[in-house]
């Protein structure tokens, strides 16, 4: 009999790791073997216990280290009556339910296995690419229709195209694992539960567009995805996908993972690019675009770690296998994120097309608080707050662009009734105050003063002109900001005005 | 410090390896290694001082025995993080960027910790933990046993 519990960070902050001692304890007794894999996402019943006999998982959870004993005297008599019974792994709706295709190996082994990625068709996608021309590689990305999953949606392929058609001595392709937005942390995931993936797409992103060097910038706050990705990044070495001479092919690419410092802006790929420079990480002005004059000013790719991962699907698959889920211009899996205040927050990869109210009562299982649900920040600190009468528009990205809105990283944070709307409008500008990396003005000293006028409205001093003052000093932000950080900013702060107003009052 | 500048000095964008390494095996960065880093890395002091202040990972002076970070960011404001803050300020009588008295705990803001579907979120040390209330996390800062 073999146990699975989870490693992830989520699961580990639950008791993860107690419980998988207190499994260890008795494994020679009991004649188990623990094995611990990566999370599947559903984080209201981590730590999420698999027992596997005969091939069949059948999930246990929310199990604490005290529940162990009594769960492992169950099994030998038959468990399905156990209180903390899910049911067979494969037939529980909240997973069932999912298209996964970046996340189908999550949480089925040990996320640093290589015989398991390889079983569960990992590599594949890189055999292929190895077998094809760098043309050919691009090509596929953009028949796909994949588009950058950091935020701006960028058609990938495009991208790769402008690379490959650069000529320089050394290009680079840059793994975005700054993964600042609160309310995600799918790229966490990735990384803890299936990190071969990103380095096969990194692999395959190097292949295609000849760049013989990656970097994954990896935010320092995630320290459990930061070694494993290092023991991935040997082992897959060792195991000849990385390296010189990948499999034979005569290609070489290598990966370094560089830490963050905890700077948000980071996450945008200019500044991200500065700081892998050894810089302050203060944003440049595009053009030149990093495709052209990218990493110590040569072309490079800079993509987020959903975009490098879902690359392999495309390549293993083909592109029109990608292409043909979605809607609209918004072309495979969407990965959202539910957190804040849910009852089932967790990770849930769908097609794109959906709407936001669909998913919410599908998987979120209402408030965590029990009360009604009064607003949801999609997109990051930088996405819009919708209330109830926003939640029908479909998540695409166009849809979503269209309603004022944006998806960025997929992100979906819940308030429920109790939230102040003002104070969520002012930490919006705050945050930038914080975050800003200080190059242009309107965002380095307009949210300086978006906090003091918010202030002022929400003290009752002459409200109707400070309402006006904050839009126009919106317009400014979101008109004379070089990058995303000022120049978003206002969504949030302008979303709460508009659907929230008596809270301003 | 020789040994890391002898290991950085060559990396591309070596800088910030070279501090999170000083820092690492220092608990801090001493405002005199800084004219070693800038010698070493063929930056001027002014650069270097520019990235250590840039970064809020990066201090300029020791932390105390244990960093508890809070997470401040929308995820757990919607979980009552407002208040957890509160009344971490309050029980340590310390405000964010502090060190209490005793040298125990520094008390750090934090904008996320990727644990947002269970969130409030702490961080002491390298350990995360979900669904911290007032009462969890006094539990966690009795246990660190200093």
């Amino acid at each position: 009999m073999r146990i699975y519990v989870p490693s992830d960070t989520t699961a580990v902050a639950l008791g993860a790791d107690a419980v998988a001692a207190a499994v260890q304890a008795e494994a020679q007794r009991r004649g188990l073997e623990l094995v611990r894999n990566g999370s599947r996402g559903m984080f209201a019943v981590e730590p999420l216990v698999e027992v596997e006999v005969q091939g069949l998982r059948t999930a246990y959870g929310p199990v604490s280290a005290g529940d162990v004993s009594g769960l492992l005297d169950a099994l030998e008599s038959g468990a399905d009556q156990h209180a903390l019974f899910l049911g067979p792994v494969a037939d529980i709706p909240w997973l069932a339910s999912q298209q996964r295709l970046t996340f189908a190996r999550a949480g089925e082994g040990d996320p640093l296995c290589l015989d398991t990625y390889r079983t569960l068709g990992g590599f594949a996608g890189l055999e292929t690419a190895l077998q094809m021309a760098p043309v050919a590689v691009v090509a596929a990305v953009t028949d796909s229709g994949l588009r950058g999953r950091g935020g701006a949606a960028f058609p990938a392929g495009i991208k790769w195209q402008t690379v490959l058609d650069t000529p320089a001595s050394q290009k680079y392709i840059v793994c975005n694992a700054d993964e600042g937005d609160s309310g995600t942390f799918a790229d966490r995931l990735l990384l803890e539960a299936d990190p071969y993936q990103l380095l096969e797409g990194m692999a395959i992103a190097g292949v295609a567009v000849g760049a013989t060097l990656g970097y994954i910038y990896l935010r320092s706050e995630y320290p459990l995805a930061l070694r494993v990705l290092q023991d991935a990044i040997s082992r897959a070495t060792a195991a000849g996908y990385l390296g010189d001479d990948i499999r034979g092919s005569g290609r070489n690419f290598h990966v370094e993972v560089r830490l963050g410092a905890g700077a948000y802006i980071c996450g945008e790929e200019t500044a991200l690019l500065e700081s892998l420079e050894g810089r302050r990480g203060v944003v440049r002005a595009k053009p030149p675009l990093p495709a052209i004059e990218g990493l110590f000013g040569l072309p490079t790719v800079v993509n987020n770690v959903l975009t490098l991962a879902a690359v392999t699907t495309v390549l293993a698959q083909g592109a029109p296998y990608y292409r043909d889920f979605g809607s609209g211009r918004s072309r495979g899996t969407l990965t959202l994120q539910l957190a804040g205040n849910v009852r089932q927050g967790g990770l849930v990869e769908i097609p794109f097309g959906a709407t936001l109210r669909e998913v919410v009562d599908e998987y979120a299982g209402g408030t965590f608080s029990g009360r009604p649900m009064r607003a949801i920040q999609v997109g990051g600190p930088l996405g819009a707050y919708l209330p109830e009468g926003q939640w029908d528009i479909p998540l695409d990205y166009e849809a979503f662009a269209a309603a004022g809105a944006m998806l960025g990283h997929g992100g979906v944070v819940v308030f429920d009734d109790t939230v102040d709307m003002s104070a969520q409008a002012r930490f919006a500008m705050a945050f930038c105050v914080e975050e800003s990396c200080g190059k242009c003005t309107p965002c380095r000293i307009g949210a300086i003063r978006g906090v003091e006028v918010i202030d002022k409205i929400i003290a009752r001093e002459a409200p109707q002109e400070n309402t006006a003052l904050l839009q126009d000093l919106c317009d400014t932000m979101e008109q004379g900001s070089l990058c995303a950080m000022g120049g978003l900013t206002p969504n949030p702060v302008r979303s709460a005005l508009e659907y929230f107003p008596e809270d301003f009052v | 410090m020789a040994p890391l500048l002898e290991v950085y000095r060559s990396q591309p964008g070596g800088l910030l390896p070279l501090l999170h390494a000083v820092q690492q095996a220092l608990g801090y960065i001493p405002p005199e290694a800084i004219p070693d880093i800038a010698r070493a890395m063929n930056l001027s002091r002014a650069e270097v001082h520019g990235v250590i202040s840039f970064y809020h990972d990066f201090r300029a002076e020791p932390a105390g025995r244990h960093t508890l970070q809070i997470c401040r960011a929308e995820a757990c404001q919607a979980m009552g993080s407002r208040d957890l803050e509160n009344h971490a300020r309050r029980s340590l009588a310390i405000d964010f960027g502090e060190t209490t008295a005793d040298g125990a705990v520094t008390l750090e803001p934090v904008y996320c910790l990727g644990n947002c579907a269970c969130s409030p979120s702490v961080r002491i040390d390298d350990c995360v933990y979900a669904r911290v209330d007032p009462a969890r996390l006094d539990a966690l800062l009795a246990e660190l046993g200093d």
